[in-house]
């Protein structure tokens, strides 16, 4: 094992600012979309009193559980005592930081009054969980500060195992208390399990370890630095590890629905016939999000190649955005049931009529908020990478330090294989 | 309408205020100003305090009926008949459409009619039901259900939806972030989001864009000691007499005597809301 040393990402300069002028042009049009959105107010988007949370919320909400997730890395580093994994805590640390500010960013500038955060900042209820959030999400800002600063300064090394737990609790505190804003909503079937807390959390890891895995892919390719066999395959093994998960969570969580009989009908529209909502669930949550990332995973030639790999991330993105749609969207969607054994013949308020879900389209104001977010979190990290020393020169196997599962992994996985 | 001109009455004493002021300020800008700063100091400062003044004196004076506080000493809430709710009248619509001042929402020029339906904000609708084993047919209004224990209270993060001492539950909307999520956590889709600009609006009611709403029972009237609200008036009107608003807590109430007579019950009981609007025949 040689001495992990950071450096400055030292891309070409044109390339660099090209990549940033990419982002800041992102960022700028979303700017732009909220500026007119809020403006005009939110007539302009596809939301309504029908469906009050849109696409903002669903990459709002996708960043945020990221967010958590991308912590991971450095957690297993530091909690758990991989020292495989440490060489990439900082990178971990920044990235979490970074799809936390991008996602809180597109929640406030798609409030009613983003103007007054301010209020929201100082007048608190606190029997809300969205309250609570608000110190969780901060806190989790301030930790990660903390925990970096513990990993890049020589003065912060023997405060470094405690704040890391302290921020793998936070964040399982955080992602718990995103899910639970859904999960705590008893007015809406779709809602109203305590298995959404976990299952977020689950999913945070996925989807966090996807973007992670791309950030850290992309950097490292770019400047020629190398990446070895030994940590692609370990995160690899991981994200196929996660996925299961999200599989399972997902399984148990239309379990539990469908075993009432008053669930029935919303299991039913939401697996066979809500249109828009069965497609994201079974091709972007199920077949795109799962079973092809799996299969990639896990397949014995393609795993090897880095190219699938990424592919693989980046369809654990695009299904993790899916799954945020169903779950944000859908279940707004499906109406709610006022009057069980009831058909609703006419309102005057959209109440379901005929058992018909609430429309929604979004617009592309919506998703340039959005996308903008998905840009500050990576012009942040660009930034962070090129002035400060978040990565290591190298992730090569022999620079790396021996883990204690090498040998079991040369055993079970070299036969796989 | 009768009400709409009573409700504006209350408001003429500030309005009248405004004149006593004007005029003042107008003969202070006619003194002769011969010239320098204490002359001109003398101006501007009589001018200030004549507008000012009488706002504040009269202010004051008009408010403090209204400064007591509201106690818990009353419940206010609603009970519904559906048997004497009929099929397509829309006379509770329409009249807390213009008390309340959703009639002034107006469509903005290239939205889509559907989409706009579903944007503007509605404080009452109705619905109309059939029972999917009898066939049974049910009309009824519906709107907030002033829960004891309401959802959206709990999820608000700034407290702005909250609950009166009298039971009507409403928001604040100077502290309404508008993050809608006392939409998605009530039950009754009751409650809607100012998606545009408010061009017009009523100084009993005003509205912003981009804050949540809902029913506040004519919580105007409440102020002023009257005991009624406007779909109830005008399904009275109407002669129907579907609605009957009172006091809860009061056992000589309107409302307690029907509710002693007639069985009701609360929509998604389940959920054990204790909702202070109940409804017989459903």
């Amino acid at each position: 094992m040689k001495r992990i040393i950071y450096r400055e990402w030292r891309i070409p300069p044109a390339r660099y600012w090209s990549l940033l002028g990419i982002l800041a042009s992102v960022v700028g049009i979303g700017a732009l979309a909220f500026a007119y959105m809020e403006h005009e107010g939110h007539w302009v988007s596809g939301m309504s009193n029908s469906v009050v949370w849109g696409t903002p919320h669903v990459f709002a909400v996708f960043l945020i559980i990221s967010a958590s997730g991308a912590l991971n890395i450095a957690s297993i580093g530091t909690v758990f005592r991989k020292p495989l994994y440490k060489p990439l805590g900082r990178l971990s640390g920044l990235l979490s930081a970074a799809l936390l500010m991008g996602g809180l960013l597109v929640l406030v500038l798609d409030l009613g009054r983003p103007e007054r955060l301010v209020v929201a900042m100082t007048t608190y209820n606190f029997r809300s969980i969205f309250a609570w959030n608000i110190f969780l999400y901060s806190g989790f800002m301030a930790i990660v500060i903390a925990y970096l600063w513990s990993m890049a300064d020589r003065h912060g090394e023997p405060y470094n195992r405690p704040i890391g737990i302290l921020a793998t609790f936070w964040r399982l505190a955080l992602t718990t208390g995103t899910g639970a804003i859904f999960g705590f909503l008893v007015a809406r079937q779709a809602y109203d399990a305590a298995i959404l807390a976990p299952m977020f959390v689950v999913m945070s890891f996925a989807y966090g370890l996807a973007i992670f895995m791309l950030v850290m892919m992309f950097t490292f390719a770019e400047e020629g630095r190398p990446i070895g066999e030994r940590i692609l395959c370990r995160l690899k093994n991981l994200l196929g590890i996660f996925i299961l998960s999200v599989f399972y969570f997902t399984l148990v969580y239309h379990l539990t629905k469908l075993y009432g009989a008053k669930n029935h009908d919303l299991v039913g529209w939401l697996l066979l016939d809500g249109g828009i909502y069965t497609f994201m669930f079974w091709v972007g949550w199920i077949l795109v999000g799962g079973l092809m990332p799996l299969g990639i995973i896990y397949h014995p030639v393609l795993s090897k190649e880095r190219n699938w790999i990424a592919a693989a991330c980046g369809l654990v993105i695009v299904g993790g955005l899916a799954s945020m749609y169903v779950i944000i969207i859908g279940s707004q969607a499906y109406p709610m049931q006022m009057f069980p054994g009831q058909t609703v013949l006419a309102s005057g308020f959209f109440d379901g009529v005929q058992g018909e879900a609430a429309h929604y389209r979004p617009t592309i104001p919506e998703v340039l908020l959005g996308l903008g977010g998905v840009a500050i979190a990576l012009l942040v990290t660009s930034v962070g990478v090129r002035v400060l020393q978040f990565l290591p020169e190298s992730l090569a196997d022999d620079v790396l330090p021996v883990d204690e599962e090498k040998i079991v992994e040369q055993g079970p996985a070299g036969a796989k294989a | 309408m009768g009400k709409t001109t009573e409700m504006k009455d209350h408001h003429e004493p500030t309005d009248r205020s405004a004149d006593p002021g004007l005029s003042e300020a107008t003969r202070s800008d006619s003194a002769p100003s011969d010239s320098g700063r204490r002359a001109f100091m003398g101006v501007a400062a009589g001018v200030t305090a004549a507008v000012v003044a009488p706002g504040v004196v009269l202010h004051s004076v008009t408010a403090a009926p209204r400064s007591e506080a509201v106690t818990g000493d009353v419940r206010w809430g609603l009970l519904i008949d559906t048997a004497k709710c009929v099929d397509g009248c829309s006379a509770c619509v329409d009249a807390c459409d213009r008390e309340n001042g959703l009639s002034l929402q107006s469509k903005p020029a290239s939205a889509s009619q559907e989409h706009w339906d579903d944007q503007k904000a509605v404080w009452i609708r109705k619905v109309k039901l059939q029972d999917n084993q009898t066939g049974r047919v049910t009309n009824l209004p519906l709107m907030c259900q002033h829960c004891e224990h309401p959802p959206c209270v709990d999820v608000c993060p700034t407290g702005a939806s909250f609950k009166r001492a009298d039971g009507i539950v409403m928001v604040d909307r100077h502290t309404c972030i508008g993050c809608r999520y006392c939409m998605m956590a009530c039950p009754y889709k009751a409650r809607s989001f100012i998606h545009e600009v408010m061009e017009e609006q009523l100084t009993r009611v005003p509205r912003g864009k981009g804050c949540v709403e809902s029913c506040n029972l004519c919580v105007h009237r409440r102020d002023f000691g009257e005991d009624s609200t406007a779909c109830v008036d005008a399904c009275r009107e109407a002669g129907h007499e579907a609605i009957v608003f009172g006091d809860l807590k009061d056992p000589e109430s309107n409302i307690r005597k029907h509710l002693a007579e007639m069985a009701s019950r609360q929509i998604r009981e389940d959920l054990s809301l204790n909702t202070g609007v109940r409804y017989s025949g459903i």
